[in-house]
Protein backbone atom coordinates (compact mmCIF):
# COMPACT_ATOMS: atom_id res chain seq x y z
CA UNK A 1 0.00 0.00 0.00
CA UNK A 2 1.39 3.04 -1.35
CA UNK A 3 0.41 6.85 0.52
CA UNK A 4 0.41 9.19 -2.00
CA UNK A 5 -1.04 12.58 -0.24
CA UNK A 6 -1.39 13.59 2.80
CA UNK A 7 -2.71 16.41 4.62
CA UNK A 8 -3.10 17.84 8.36
CA UNK A 9 -5.86 19.82 9.67
CA UNK A 10 -5.81 21.19 13.28
CA UNK A 11 -9.20 20.81 14.73
CA UNK A 12 -9.33 23.64 17.35
CA UNK A 13 -12.42 25.73 16.95
CA UNK A 14 -16.07 24.79 15.55
CA UNK A 15 -15.53 26.02 12.65
CA UNK A 16 -12.83 23.51 12.07
CA UNK A 17 -15.63 20.80 11.53
CA UNK A 18 -16.87 22.30 8.35
CA UNK A 19 -13.22 23.00 7.58
CA UNK A 20 -12.18 19.31 7.63
CA UNK A 21 -15.35 18.02 6.12
CA UNK A 22 -14.26 20.57 3.09
CA UNK A 23 -11.00 19.15 2.70
CA UNK A 24 -12.52 15.36 2.96
CA UNK A 25 -15.12 16.15 0.37
CA UNK A 26 -12.25 17.87 -1.74
CA UNK A 27 -10.01 14.66 -1.43
CA UNK A 28 -12.71 12.04 -2.26
CA UNK A 29 -13.42 14.26 -5.02
CA UNK A 30 -10.17 14.10 -6.41
CA UNK A 31 -9.85 10.23 -5.98
CA UNK A 32 -13.31 10.49 -8.08
CA UNK A 33 -15.01 8.22 -5.05
CA UNK A 34 -18.60 8.19 -5.97
CA UNK A 35 -21.26 11.12 -5.15
CA UNK A 36 -22.44 8.19 -2.13
CA UNK A 37 -19.10 7.43 -0.98
CA UNK A 38 -17.94 10.77 -0.85
CA UNK A 39 -21.08 11.86 1.37
CA UNK A 40 -20.48 8.86 3.97
CA UNK A 41 -16.93 9.50 4.49
CA UNK A 42 -17.86 13.00 4.75
CA UNK A 43 -20.39 12.40 7.10
CA UNK A 44 -18.37 10.43 9.34
CA UNK A 45 -15.80 12.97 9.12
CA UNK A 46 -17.61 15.18 10.29
CA UNK A 47 -18.92 12.99 13.05
CA UNK A 48 -15.41 12.11 14.28
CA UNK A 49 -13.99 15.83 14.09
CA UNK A 50 -17.04 17.04 16.08
CA UNK A 51 -16.04 14.06 18.79
CA UNK A 52 -12.46 15.43 18.74
CA UNK A 53 -13.31 19.09 19.56
CA UNK A 54 -16.34 18.09 22.19
CA UNK A 55 -14.94 15.07 23.87
CA UNK A 56 -11.09 15.56 22.91
CA UNK A 57 -10.55 19.50 23.70
CA UNK A 58 -9.29 19.31 19.74
CA UNK A 59 -6.71 18.08 18.02
CA UNK A 60 -5.87 17.16 14.76
CA UNK A 61 -7.09 15.07 11.94
CA UNK A 62 -4.46 13.10 9.13
CA UNK A 63 -5.78 12.48 5.72
CA UNK A 64 -3.77 10.07 3.82
CA UNK A 65 -4.71 9.45 -0.21
CA UNK A 66 -3.62 5.21 -0.34
CA UNK A 67 -3.08 3.30 -3.54
CA UNK A 68 -3.25 -0.55 -3.17
CA UNK A 69 -2.98 -1.85 -6.39
CA UNK A 70 -5.57 -0.47 -8.69
CA UNK A 71 -7.94 0.39 -6.01
CA UNK A 72 -7.76 4.19 -4.30
CA UNK A 73 -8.84 4.71 -0.72
CA UNK A 74 -8.69 7.36 1.75
CA UNK A 75 -7.62 7.10 5.53
CA UNK A 76 -8.53 9.56 8.11
CA UNK A 77 -6.97 9.41 11.86
CA UNK A 78 -8.29 12.16 14.45
CA UNK A 79 -5.64 12.32 17.43
CA UNK A 80 -6.34 14.28 20.77
CA UNK A 81 -5.08 14.55 23.84
CA UNK A 82 -8.05 14.34 26.15
CA UNK A 83 -9.24 12.73 28.70
CA UNK A 84 -9.94 9.61 27.05
CA UNK A 85 -13.02 6.69 26.49
CA UNK A 86 -13.44 4.57 29.69
CA UNK A 87 -16.04 2.29 27.95
CA UNK A 88 -15.06 2.00 24.33
CA UNK A 89 -17.65 0.00 23.57
CA UNK A 90 -20.11 1.64 25.92
CA UNK A 91 -19.02 4.42 23.29
CA UNK A 92 -19.82 2.84 20.54
CA UNK A 93 -23.30 2.04 21.07
CA UNK A 94 -26.16 4.05 19.39
CA UNK A 95 -27.93 6.64 21.89
CA UNK A 96 -24.81 6.56 24.60
CA UNK A 97 -23.81 10.38 24.84
CA UNK A 98 -22.56 12.60 26.72
CA UNK A 99 -21.85 15.81 24.68
CA UNK A 100 -24.99 17.37 22.64
CA UNK A 101 -25.13 14.64 19.21
CA UNK A 102 -27.55 12.11 18.89
CA UNK A 103 -24.64 9.48 20.42
CA UNK A 104 -24.59 8.13 17.07
CA UNK A 105 -21.13 9.70 16.54
CA UNK A 106 -18.77 6.81 16.89
CA UNK A 107 -21.08 4.01 15.95
CA UNK A 108 -22.80 5.75 13.10
CA UNK A 109 -19.20 6.84 11.46
CA UNK A 110 -18.65 2.94 11.88
CA UNK A 111 -21.31 2.00 9.40
CA UNK A 112 -20.18 4.72 6.82
CA UNK A 113 -16.69 3.52 6.44
CA UNK A 114 -15.04 0.46 5.10
CA UNK A 115 -12.25 -0.01 8.00
CA UNK A 116 -12.66 1.76 11.30
CA UNK A 117 -10.11 1.30 14.76
CA UNK A 118 -10.02 3.43 17.73
CA UNK A 119 -7.41 3.42 20.77
CA UNK A 120 -8.16 5.33 23.67
CA UNK A 121 -7.43 5.21 27.60
CA UNK A 122 -8.14 7.52 30.25
CA UNK A 123 -5.78 10.53 30.58
CA UNK A 124 -4.14 9.58 27.06
CA UNK A 125 -6.80 10.70 24.50
CA UNK A 126 -8.32 8.69 21.86
CA UNK A 127 -7.07 8.16 18.16
CA UNK A 128 -9.61 6.92 15.72
CA UNK A 129 -8.90 5.75 12.08
CA UNK A 130 -11.40 4.93 9.36
CA UNK A 131 -11.02 4.30 5.83
CA UNK A 132 -13.06 4.10 2.77
CA UNK A 133 -12.01 2.84 -0.65
CA UNK A 134 -13.46 3.49 -4.21
CA UNK B 1 -11.54 34.91 16.28
CA UNK B 2 -14.86 33.50 15.85
CA UNK B 3 -15.51 31.01 13.50
CA UNK B 4 -17.69 32.12 9.85
CA UNK B 5 -18.17 35.58 11.42
CA UNK B 6 -21.02 36.86 14.04
CA UNK B 7 -22.56 38.69 11.19
CA UNK B 8 -23.43 35.35 9.27
CA UNK B 9 -27.06 34.60 9.45
CA UNK B 10 -29.61 32.07 7.75
CA UNK B 11 -32.39 34.27 5.84
CA UNK B 12 -36.29 33.18 7.05
CA UNK B 13 -38.47 34.46 4.29
CA UNK B 14 -42.35 35.09 4.67
CA UNK B 15 -44.55 33.02 2.51
CA UNK B 16 -47.96 34.11 3.11
CA UNK B 17 -48.37 31.64 6.63
CA UNK B 18 -45.55 29.99 5.86
CA UNK B 19 -41.74 30.74 6.65
CA UNK B 20 -38.80 29.58 3.73
CA UNK B 21 -35.16 28.67 4.63
CA UNK B 22 -33.28 27.93 2.04
CA UNK B 23 -29.66 26.33 3.93
CA UNK B 24 -27.63 27.73 1.21
CA UNK B 25 -24.30 27.26 2.68
CA UNK B 26 -22.00 24.47 4.73
CA UNK B 27 -24.15 24.77 8.09
CA UNK B 28 -21.37 24.75 11.29
CA UNK B 29 -22.47 24.12 14.32
CA UNK B 30 -23.25 27.54 15.57
CA UNK B 31 -24.89 28.61 12.86
CA UNK B 32 -27.52 26.12 13.07
CA UNK B 33 -28.28 26.69 16.70
CA UNK B 34 -28.74 30.49 15.80
CA UNK B 35 -31.04 28.80 13.00
CA UNK B 36 -32.91 27.21 15.69
CA UNK B 37 -33.31 30.23 17.90
CA UNK B 38 -33.97 32.52 15.13
CA UNK B 39 -36.98 30.57 13.51
CA UNK B 40 -38.49 29.85 17.14
CA UNK B 41 -38.96 33.69 17.44
CA UNK B 42 -40.27 34.35 13.91
CA UNK B 43 -42.69 31.79 14.34
CA UNK B 44 -43.78 33.05 17.45
CA UNK B 45 -43.85 37.42 15.94
CA UNK B 46 -45.16 36.37 12.79
CA UNK B 47 -47.90 33.17 13.79
CA UNK B 48 -47.09 31.45 10.90
CA UNK B 49 -48.63 27.94 10.27
CA UNK B 50 -46.06 26.13 8.29
CA UNK B 51 -41.93 26.13 8.21
CA UNK B 52 -40.33 24.95 4.90
CA UNK B 53 -36.88 24.06 5.20
CA UNK B 54 -35.13 23.58 1.95
CA UNK B 55 -32.08 21.55 2.36
CA UNK B 56 -31.52 20.75 -1.30
CA UNK B 57 -27.60 23.05 -1.32
CA UNK B 58 -26.92 20.85 1.86
CA UNK B 59 -24.06 18.09 1.08
CA UNK B 60 -24.34 16.45 4.40
CA UNK B 61 -26.71 16.05 6.96
CA UNK B 62 -24.94 14.42 10.34
CA UNK B 63 -26.38 13.53 13.47
CA UNK B 64 -26.01 17.30 14.67
CA UNK B 65 -27.89 19.39 11.98
CA UNK B 66 -30.24 16.28 12.34
CA UNK B 67 -30.59 16.93 16.07
CA UNK B 68 -30.99 20.59 14.85
CA UNK B 69 -33.84 19.74 12.38
CA UNK B 70 -35.56 17.49 14.95
CA UNK B 71 -35.87 20.34 17.42
CA UNK B 72 -37.06 23.12 15.18
CA UNK B 73 -39.85 20.37 14.11
CA UNK B 74 -40.69 19.80 17.89
CA UNK B 75 -40.42 23.73 18.99
CA UNK B 76 -42.96 24.25 15.72
CA UNK B 77 -45.40 22.10 16.47
CA UNK B 78 -45.36 23.27 20.37
CA UNK B 79 -45.68 26.81 18.46
CA UNK B 80 -48.99 25.19 16.83
CA UNK B 81 -46.81 25.23 13.23
CA UNK B 82 -45.70 22.51 11.20
CA UNK B 83 -42.23 21.95 9.45
CA UNK B 84 -41.68 20.05 6.30
CA UNK B 85 -37.81 19.28 5.56
CA UNK B 86 -37.90 19.31 1.28
CA UNK B 87 -34.74 18.92 -1.55
CA UNK B 88 -32.93 16.22 0.77
CA UNK B 89 -30.22 14.99 -1.88
CA UNK B 90 -30.64 11.09 -2.38
CA UNK B 91 -27.01 10.88 -1.24
CA UNK B 92 -27.36 12.33 1.99
CA UNK B 93 -31.05 10.12 2.39
CA UNK B 94 -28.53 6.94 1.82
CA UNK B 95 -25.91 8.02 4.38
CA UNK B 96 -28.68 9.04 6.94
CA UNK B 97 -30.26 5.69 6.74
CA UNK B 98 -26.90 3.79 7.59
CA UNK B 99 -26.01 6.92 9.82
CA UNK B 100 -28.91 5.66 11.64
CA UNK B 101 -30.36 8.61 12.40
CA UNK B 102 -33.90 8.41 13.02
CA UNK B 103 -34.85 12.06 12.22
CA UNK B 104 -38.02 12.11 14.71
CA UNK B 105 -41.21 13.61 13.86
CA UNK B 106 -39.39 15.62 10.82
CA UNK B 107 -41.63 15.34 7.79
CA UNK B 108 -40.20 15.61 4.52
CA UNK B 109 -41.43 15.85 0.63
CA UNK B 110 -39.25 15.44 -2.08
CA UNK B 111 -38.82 19.74 -3.05
CA UNK B 112 -40.29 22.91 -2.29
CA UNK B 113 -44.12 22.38 -4.20
CA UNK B 114 -44.60 19.37 -3.10
CA UNK B 115 -43.93 20.54 0.68
CA UNK B 116 -46.67 23.48 0.45
CA UNK B 117 -49.10 21.33 -0.78
CA UNK B 118 -47.91 18.97 1.94
CA UNK B 119 -48.83 21.64 4.24
CA UNK B 120 -51.56 23.00 2.91
CA UNK B 121 -52.87 19.38 3.00
CA UNK B 122 -52.56 19.11 6.77
CA UNK B 123 -53.66 22.55 7.79
CA UNK B 124 -56.60 22.06 5.32
CA UNK B 125 -56.27 24.85 3.39
CA UNK B 126 -56.22 25.64 -0.20
CA UNK B 127 -53.22 25.49 -1.82
CA UNK B 128 -52.94 29.03 -4.41
CA UNK B 129 -54.03 28.15 -8.16
CA UNK B 130 -51.23 28.10 -9.73
CA UNK B 131 -49.86 25.38 -7.80
CA UNK B 132 -53.44 23.41 -8.20
CA UNK B 133 -52.84 24.28 -11.54
CA UNK B 134 -49.22 22.78 -11.66
CA UNK B 135 -50.08 19.38 -9.82
CA UNK B 136 -52.64 18.18 -12.39
CA UNK B 137 -50.01 17.46 -15.18
CA UNK B 138 -48.55 14.91 -12.78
Amino acid sequence: MIVEGSEKIAIRQSGDIVRVRQIVRHWSVRLRFSIVDQTKLVTAASELARNTFEHGGGGICVLESLMEGARAGLRLRFEDEGPGIANVDLALKDGYTTGSGMGLGLGGARRLVDEFAITSHPGQGTQVTITRWR
Amino acid sequence: MDEGGLAERIPILRMGEFLLVTIQVDMHDRLAIRLQEELTQRISATRAKGVLIDITALDIVDSFIGRILGNIAQLSRVLDAQTVVVGMQPAVAITLVELGLPLPGIRTALNLERGIALLHAALGTSPPAESRHDRRGE
